[in-house]
């Protein structure tokens, strides 16, 4: 036990119930959940001050999951051989790092890409957002104790990784968003895989409502809990689902549109207090059910409207992050002043800048 | 059957101990069965296929290997557990729920030992579960544990008051505790059975009785004590090998018993649907089990289709629900009872 939690411990006094004096006392007890814990998966520790069942004080110790990208990426010699290192960032939403990454890049070098290479993007980042909420969802429902959810919600993304897996080969960590182009090509047939998909997975949602999202033990446990007020979260500087979730309309997608996100018809969810308080559990959950709905919808104009090309005609040859200076070892990605770029995309779990 | 066996031994001592060992015949090979029957039926309601391979034909010796691999693990005890009580645990267990057997009658040739407080005697031995599950999580000195073993306490003890309520309700109706007696009541065709009788309080006393029995079993939606994904496993999170499987033995033997006690209360025990048709000992062994399984499978599927209840949300049904609807069913029966003047 470390020194920290001793002195929790010692900082805790035993309190007495009302009413019946000090012949009945009940004592807090310290209790350290993870990294190992079923729930916190290897990434997160928390110290749980519980008083019986009620959690009286959380103490989060964060930092299992940091591997210092940003230092492997300073040393890498050029600017494409970060991609992958953006992949591992979040390993489940990894086509949403890329385009984040290639998305400033290319703003930085004033590189216009092909429309196909936007639309292709396009289809893989909401792919990548759909894949995310999946996992978000099935796990949040596995914590609960539901099962089932979470396993239907596995095979579903299957059907995303396999799309995946077809154009660039890889299920997990793709490499596929190249600074200008992609990696690949898609398939002939990936247009139709991808109207299938979307064909498929709408009634999905809808299993996955009547299952999960509106099961009255569901609600119960989720409705009026863990309420984070919209101001509150603006304040914290909270993005993505959880900010929507607070009732906040924003979306980077609409408020402020890269790539071409300005040309498709969609809504951006966010939480209304349905069951509970508005920034309750169940809002920041139903605003994920909701984004996959839109995401699909995105996905679907996307892919009519998909135009032929080529997607490497704008890849530079040669792109180093100080061309006119001798090649060193620590070249830095965090851009000088005078070349500085700012690129800031949506993400399944919040905005991105980079 | 027990005449039968004193006439063929001649020895009343041993004829007991046969009698006790003869539910062991169904209790053991269940366990195995009922953790496949769970595994596929939970696989397939989630688009798996569960054990395939284990056996050949769809993995149906899964539960014997696993079964021979906890046999050969490490007799574990950790450092700082009570080392008496942590190995005495899984016996407590596994005789309270082991115990209940005596009195449930598998068909009308065979109970174990005929009582006539059968149903009295089965409610209270099968209360002797918490006591091995408190020991469990105090003896393993792990928090974890202590939590699972305080949620299982506050949640049977809470559990065990609309059971008794329900079954209450049922033997205002038939006048007698003998489960054996409760059976032969319900001879004839469906209709006959209790479910159906003084519609609709019987009907909710069984309901009732099946959601608390669930909390009593520790399922889903009440598997509070185990919850894996809070508590890792609750109570028995220090057990392993052996004990571990005990542990498992004498969830799935409770798991029957409550389902045995709901058939024999409310869906005719061993008696045949059909009336005289297909009746008989070997043919009321043969219902009398389809029947529990059903049950199980009710749960079974339950268990895979919820989540999971928070421990303020569990007492209050209990409290709030429960009892005080098992109160208005013993209203409204006594006073059918009375009006029919039974």
């Amino acid at each position: 036990m470390d020194a920290t939690l001793t002195e929790v411990e010692k900082g805790r006094r035993p309190t007495t119930i009302p009413g019946l004096g000090r012949a009945l006392r009940t004592e807090e007890m310290v209790i350290s959940m993870g990294p190992q814990h079923p729930s916190t998966h290897g990434v997160l520790r928390l110290d749980i001050v519980v008083d019986g069942e009620i959690v009286a004080d959380v103490i989060p110790r964060i930092g299992y999951l940091h591997r210092c990208f940003e230092k492997h990426c300073e040393h890498m010699a050029n600017y494409q051989q970060v991609i992958p290192y953006v992949d591992r960032l979040d390993y489940v939403a990894a086509m949403s790092n890329e385009f984040g990454y290639v998305v400033a890049m290319e703003k930085m070098l004033k590189i216009q890409v092909p429309e196909r290479v936007e639309y292709i993007r396009v289809i893989m980042a909401e792919f990548s957002r759909i894949v995310s909420h999946l996992i978000a969802i099935g796990t949040y429902g596995l914590d609960i104790g539901a099962w089932t959810p979470f396993l239907y919600c596995m095979r579903d993304r299957e059907h995303v990784l396999d799309i995946f897996e077809e154009t660039c080969g890889a299920r997990l960590l793709y490499n596929y968003m190249w600074i200008g182009g992609l990696s690949h090509d898609v398939k002939p047939t990936f247009k139709d895989k991808v109207l299938e998909f979307c064909k498929y997975f709408r009634p999905n949602i809808k299993e996955l409502n009547d299952l999960l999202s509106y099961n009255k033990i569901f609600i119960d446990r989720t409705a009026s809990v863990g309420v984070l007020p919209g101001d509150v979260a603006v304040n914290f500087g909270v993005s993505g689902p959880v900010l929507r979730g607070s009732g906040v309309q924003w979306d980077i997608r609409k408020n402020d549109p890269y790539s071409i996100y300005n040309r498709f018809d969609f809504d951006i969810p966010f939480g209304k207090g349905e069951k509970g308080k508005v920034g309750d559990c169940w809002d920041r959950y139903m605003v994920r059910v909701h984004e996959m709905e839109q995401s699909v919808n995105i996905i679907e104009q996307a892919a009519k409207q998909l135009p032929e090309g080529d997607v490497q005609s704008a890849i530079p040859k040669r792109i180093s992050p100080n061309a006119s200076g001798p090649r060193r070892v620590r070249y830095t990605c965090a851009p000088r002043p005078r070349r500085a770029s700012w690129g800031t995309t949506s993400y399944p779990t919040g905005e991105v800048d980079r | 059957m027990k005449n039968f066996l004193l006439e063929l031994l001649n020895n009343e001592a041993l004829v007991y101990v046969l009698m006790a060992l003869v539910p062991l015949i169904w209790v053991i090979p269940f366990a195995l069965f009922g953790v496949w029957w769970e595994r596929k039926i939970s696989a397939h309601m989630q688009d798996r296929l569960g054990p395939m391979l284990t056996g050949g034909w769809h993995g149906w010796s899964q539960t014997i290997a696993d079964a021979v691999k906890l046999l050969q693990k490490e007799d574990l005890v950790p450092a700082a557990a009570d080392k008496k009580l942590f190995v005495l645990a899984p016996y407590i267990v596994f005789a309270g729920s082991y115990a209940a057997y005596a009195a449930i009658p598998f068909s009308a040739a065979f109970v174990g030992a005929e009582i006539n407080l059968g149903l009295f005697y089965v409610i209270s031995i099968s209360s002797l579960v918490v006591v091995g599950l408190i020991l469990a999580g105090w003896a393993s000195n792990s928090k974890w544990s202590l939590f699972g073993a305080m949620r299982s306490a506050a949640q049977i003890v809470s559990y065990e008051v609309p059971v008794a309520l329900s079954i209450l309700a049922v033997v205002m109706v038939v006048g007698t505790f003998d489960l054996q007696e409760i059976n032969q009541l319900q001879t004839g065709p469906v209709w006959h059975w209790l479910v159906f009788q003084k519609f609709p309080f019987l009907f909710l006393a069984c309901v009732i009785y099946f959601l608390a029995s669930l909390a009593e079993v520790n399922r889903t939606p009440f598997d509070l004590p185990e919850s894996e994904s809070e508590l890792v496993a609750g109570y028995h999170t220090e057990y392993s090998g052996m004990r571990f499987a005990l542990m498992y033995l004498a969830e799935y033997a409770n798991m029957f018993a409550v389902s045995a006690i709901v058939v024999t209360l409310f869906f005719g025990g061993w008696n045949s649907p059909f009336g005289e048709f297909l009746s008989g000992p070997w043919w009321g062994l043969f219902w009398f089990l389809g029947k529990g399984l059903a049950v199980i499978f009710v749960q079974i599927w339950l268990r895979w289709t919820l989540p999971r209840l928070r421990v303020d949300q569990l007492t209050y049904i209990g409290w709030k629900v429960l009892i005080p609807f098992s109160f208005a069913i013993i209203l409204g029966v006594g006073a059918w009872v009375l009006a029919a003047g039974q």
